[in-house]
């Protein structure tokens, strides 16, 4: 069963190809890491599926209906690189505002904000929080309804290394207790090693789309940045 | 649309207000004290504050309220909350609706402060219907905030928003027959001025207080002044963009 299904995408901006005739399938109740240098279409991928980023062509399928289809907004909890979050309201009052979106109550905004382990910040204005709280009430929000499909755009950016390991565990445990689907895009290749599956964009072009143990054959390299410079250097 | 969202939209803004008083005050200060400066800068000419205060009671609510949501308009754009509200079930009537409801219950409360200081402190004379008053008020307001939701499309942050209030209120300003009455103005002007929803606003406020009965005249200002705004919400719905390149 696949979540999503990209065939022949391309995207195009102003003359330039930023997306590059992608076909991709992912894999319902995993994780998938959506890796690569700045600038290698990562956001631009991740908006296509949401369904903000117009194509120039391929079809796109998410969930089994074309990407941006208006029964799909129910089904998917995004976001974006900075915090799309409210910074005059508190922690709470923002995740309840979107929990309301998708007619949900307090007591979900509650469980997600404790998700992310922000319960104890819940009444504090998100303008008083440091960047990575800010982060992770912006991921609170996308997690409260418990959508089918996740798509986190650099979620652990910025954030420390203990931080980091818990929001991975929490991403295994959505996908593998709660059979949510999620692409989470990183350019940290560290944190590959967290994901069931890889996809590596460079320059817009997909140059690996595998498992971490199968890059790791494949490329026969020690260790995921070993695999990841063999890719791009060959 | 769905009406839940709408409303939860609205409440949402006016949580975000409650958190700022400093707005809030301004908001509701302001007019009061301006139009106290008006009645002292008049003290030897009463008549002339008993026809300048309808008109501003009709000005404020307009450009406050553009003000204030062309802003909040260009955070949602550039902040990344609008792209996300625009990814979830929240339909763009919803958000623009929830806008509107917000600033115009704030309008209200604006309209209570100025048009009470008006008439208990500043000796304006009783206008023939106060409920009345205080809905051309909020149906000014609603169409502040529409006008100001079309205009965050053309701005890229604040400071240009900001900008746009001269562009967009002066001149309607000018032509109100504020300055000088509609009648006397050039045939051309006052042609111009009938495009412009300030006009009806001004003259349906002045007819409530210079006369003792409410004439249907005051009914086809605000009727206009509404469906203005009904055109400006719908219009700066439109871009709104669920998709972009």
């Amino acid at each position: 069963m696949t979540a999503i299904d990209i065939r022949g995408l391309v995207v195009r901006r102003r003359g330039n190809t930023v997306l590059d005739h992608l076909d991709l399938a992912v894999p319902i109740g995993s994780v998938t890491g959506l890796l690569g240098p700045s600038g290698s279409g990562k956001t631009t991928l991740l908006r296509v599926l949401v369904g903000a980023q117009r194509r120039t062509s391929g079809t796109v399928t998410v969930l089994g209906r074309p990407a941006g289809d208006a029964a799909l907004r129910k089904k998917i909890g995004y976001t974006t690189q900075v915090a799309s979050v409210y910074p005059d309201l508190t922690a709470l009052q923002n995740v309840r505002y979107y929990g309301t979106l998708y007619g949900i109550g307090r007591a979900a905004a509650l469980d997600a904000l404790a998700r992310v382990d922000l319960a104890r910040y819940a009444d504090r204005p998100v303008g008083a929080l440091s960047g990575g709280q800010v982060n992770r009430v912006s991921l609170a929000c996308a997690l409260v309804s418990r959508p089918p499909l996740l798509l986190l755009d650099e979620p652990t950016v910025g954030l420390d290394p203990l931080l980091r390991r818990n929001l991975w565990a929490l991403f295994r445990s959505e996908a593998h207790e709660h059979g949510s689907t999620l692409v989470v895009s990183s350019h940290v290749l560290d944190e590959a090693a967290h994901c069931d599956r890889l996809l590596l964009l460079r320059e817009g072009r997909l140059i690996a789309d595998d498992t971490p143990a199968g890059l790791l054959s494949a490329t026969d390299a020690a260790d995921l940045d070993d695999a990841f410079l063999n890719l791009v250097l060959r | 649309m769905n009406p839940r969202l709408t409303l939860a939209t609205a409440a949402r803004v006016l949580a975000q207000l409650r958190r700022d008083p400093r707005t809030i005050a301004l908001v509701l200060v302001l007019p009061c004290v301006l139009l106290w400066l008006f009645k002292e800068v008049f003290s030897a000419q009463p008549e002339v504050f008993q026809q300048l205060a309808p008109a501003l009671l009709a000005t404020f609510p307009l450009l406050i309220m553009f003000l204030v949501t062309s802003v909040a308009m260009v955070r949602e754009r550039s902040g990344g909350t609008l792209e996300r509200l625009l990814t979830t079930p929240l339909g763009k009537a919803d958000l623009v609706l929830g806008y509107g409801i917000a600033f115009g219950v704030l309008a209200l409360v604006q309209g209570l402060a100025a048009s009470g200081i008006s008439l208990w402190v500043l000796g304006l004379a009783r206008p023939s219907s106060v409920p009345l008053l205080l809905l051309i008020a909020v149906a000014d307001a609603v169409l502040g905030a529409a006008l100001g939701l079309g205009v965050s499309a053309l701005a890229t942050n604040e400071f240009q928003a900001v900008q746009f209030l001269p562009a967009v209120i002066l001149p309607q300003f000018l032509l109100s027959g504020l300055i000088t009455p509609t009648s006397s103005m050039a045939g051309w002007l006052d042609a111009v001025s009938r495009v412009m929803p300030l006009r009806y606003a001004v003259d349906g406020m002045g007819r409530l207080v210079r006369s003792t009965t409410v004439s249907t005249t005051v009914w086809w200002d605000l009727g206009v002044i509404a469906g203005c705004a009904v055109i400006a919400l719908v219009v700066g719905s439109t871009t709104l963009r669920r998709t972009t390149t």
